[in-house]
């Protein structure tokens, strides 16, 4: 998928080289026997024994260095698979329930793990079919609904070197962590059945288009499989951050502010969780990001490295924004910034080197500290817990960034030796990031809103105001997340 | 006499140790939250301030034959002291009865 042609080159590189050491023994043994006969030609590959016992060797030796790719890729993209679902159950349950207030921890955590069992049904049924089947230009086919001829053969479109199965199972958490992002801009106010309903629907009718365009074969914006405008998007800074953070924006304008905001004060009841939650998200994005190689390799090593050097300049940028502003670095400012680093890198993290990383890390730090703590309060919605200001913002940022940073000598997506972004001298890749950019917004703009509107006649979105301030715990699930006198 | 005390939470191990030492055996210990003239402090989150107005403090409450009762009240001043506003406030009233409930003793053998 995300760079399936560069890492089937690659992969090709110690197959080669393998044979090729197999073959020098037995080709010196073999040439006695042909100089014996010189009525041989030219053509003396059709000597019939000893070449047919080389072949088959050959042929042998093959299929068991294609084994032993295949065994170390798959061993890694099933412990990638694993963090990415850890990023979401526990770290995004525990950033985002530290950060509400006490009545409503359990709900924002149960809005999480409930679509780590939705959406995994869903995409057997038919989300992995609709993201990865077919090769249409805005969404995929029902070729591989309820997952079938997905199966232990690998998909050459999309990672030659693993078993499709795992390829499908690793795409899933992807899908489960995206519209998870987004009840953090509707927390503490929205209905659960509403919530359920509304990232379905969301997840069928914003998701799957969007991560077809983009890494779908024949896709619209995708890079590597005959897309109109090649956006590169490594691991999901348009298809998982701007797609969840835009839609988070609308959902906090359409659901408006909750009860006493910003008079009241609601500040994070657990700033412990938080940060256990928010160093589980680090330690899982490495499987999000490295794993977006699709294989053990050297490309995913570069990817791993830019993801944590990214993380740490943005925890740098936001805390050294935060203690000149305020005079001191609080834990809450580190963490958001590291999460905005790690969401900024995500599009980038397979294109560009450590250098780079830091740079775009950095850069993320400081925007995403202004937008949270500024352009919030000057504009006045209530994105409770800063979905649109960390994962909206720190994914434009970087998907913009992208465009200039990618570098060929990283991942030569678009062939050896071919330019790649604006470090490459190939500038024309910011406007094709643009272009990404802006469907992925429009379409998450509109899509949310008919969606909110819909789900808001079925269900009703918002809670009634009595409920709002007894707690969405008690209300929305009958039950309290601390009894400690119990 | 019953004396009500509400001090810094950071003098709490001093005025229990001093107390102590003067051979008060009983108390009783609240933790509490709220504020006299101390303005309270402010918290940032995500760029937005909250003025937290009610701090955290210790309530102690004993209650003391009379003999005792001054030799308390200066422990007290001396140890919870820190001489900054929001140090806290005794109060000092009259206790109709006493009854140890085990054995039903009144009066100050109660205490």
């Amino acid at each position: 998928m995300k760079c399936a042609g560069w890492k089937c080159s690659f992969g090709l590189v110690p197959v080669l080289g393998t044979i090729l050491l197999a073959v020098v023994p037995l080709s010196a043994q073999q040439t006695p026997a042909t100089s014996a006969s010189p009525s041989t030609t030219a053509n003396s590959l059709a000597t019939p024994e000893i070449p047919k016992a080389v072949n088959e060797k050959l042929a042998q030796l093959d299929k068991d260095v294609k084994a032993a790719q295949s065994s170390a890729d798959n061993a890694w993209m099933l412990v990638s698979a694993a963090l990415v679902l850890m990023m979401t159950g526990p770290g995004l349950a525990l950033f985002y329930g530290g950060l509400v207030r006490r009545k409503n921890t359990l709900a924002i955590m149960m809005q999480s793990f409930a679509l780590m069992a939705l959406i995994t049904v869903m995409w057997a049924l038919v989300g992995y079919s609709l993201c990865f089947g077919g090769d249409g230009q805005f969404i995929g086919s029902f070729e591989h609904a309820f997952l079938r001829g997905v199966g232990a053969d690998p998909n050459p479109d999309y990672a030659g070197t693993i078993p499709q199965m795992t390829f499908m199972v690793y795409q899933l958490m992807f899908a489960i962590i995206t519209p998870a992002l987004i009840t953090g801009a509707t927390a503490e106010r929205m209905k659960f059945s509403g919530t359920v309903l509304f990232l379905t629907l969301w997840f069928l009718v914003v998701y799957a288009p969007l991560a077809h365009m983009v890494w779908g074969k024949g896709g619209l914006l995708n890079a590597s499989l005959g897309g109109k405008f090649p956006t590169l998007d490594f691991a999901g800074g348009t298809v998982v951050h701007i797609s969840s953070g835009v839609s988070a924006l609308v959902c906090a304008l359409y659901l408006g502010k909750r009860s006493g905001y910003p008079k009241q004060p609601m500040p994070p009841h657990s700033l412990v969780l938080s940060f256990i939650g928010a160093c589980l998200l680090w330690v899982g994005w490495f499987g999000f990001n490295a794993g977006s190689a699709l294989a053990a390799s050297s490309l995913a090593t570069s990817a791993f490295v830019a993801t944590h050097f990214a993380a740490a300049a943005a925890a740098l940028g936001w805390s050294a924004a935060e203690w000149l502003k305020n005079g001191r670095a609080s834990a809450l400012g580190a963490i958001s910034g590291a999460v905005a680093g790690l969401v900024a890198i995500t599009p980038a993290a397979g294109f560009v080197g450590p250098m780079p990383a830091l740079a775009n890390g950095l850069i993320a730090g400081l925007v995403c500290y202004w937008m949270v703590t500024k352009v919030k309060a000057i504009f006045g919605y209530d994105d409770a817990l800063d979905a649109f200001g960390v994962h909206g913002a720190g994914g434009t940022i970087g998907a913009l960034l992208t465009g200039v940073f990618a570098q060929q000598v990283i991942n030569p997506i678009f062939g050896a030796g071919k330019a790649v972004g604006g470090l490459d001298g190939h500038w024309g890749q910011v406007g094709n990031q643009l272009v990404g950019v802006s469907v992925a917004w429009v379409f998450a703009l509109v899509g949310t809103l008919v969606l909110l509107k819909i789900v808001d006649l079925l269900t009703g979105v918002r809670v009634p105001e009595e409920h709002e301030i007894e707690g969405l715990d008690i209300t929305q699930h009958g039950e309290e997340a601390y009894n400690l006198e119990s | 006499m019953k004396l009500e005390a509400i001090i810094q939470p950071s003098r709490f191990e001093s005025v229990k140790d001093a107390l102590r030492e003067i051979g008060i055996e009983g108390m009783t210990v609240t933790e509490v939250r709220g504020h006299g003239r101390q303005k309270g402090h402010t918290e940032v989150y995500r760029g937005r301030e909250y003025t937290v107005d009610l701090l955290p403090k210790i309530k102690l409450e004993m209650v003391l034959p009379d003999a005792l009762v001054n030799r308390v009240v200066d422990t007290i001043l001396k140890t919870a002291k820190t001489g900054k506003i929001g140090d806290g406030k005794i109060f000092l009233s009259r206790v109709e009865e006493a009854i140890r409930i085990r054995n039903e003793e009144r009066g100050e053998n109660a205490l």
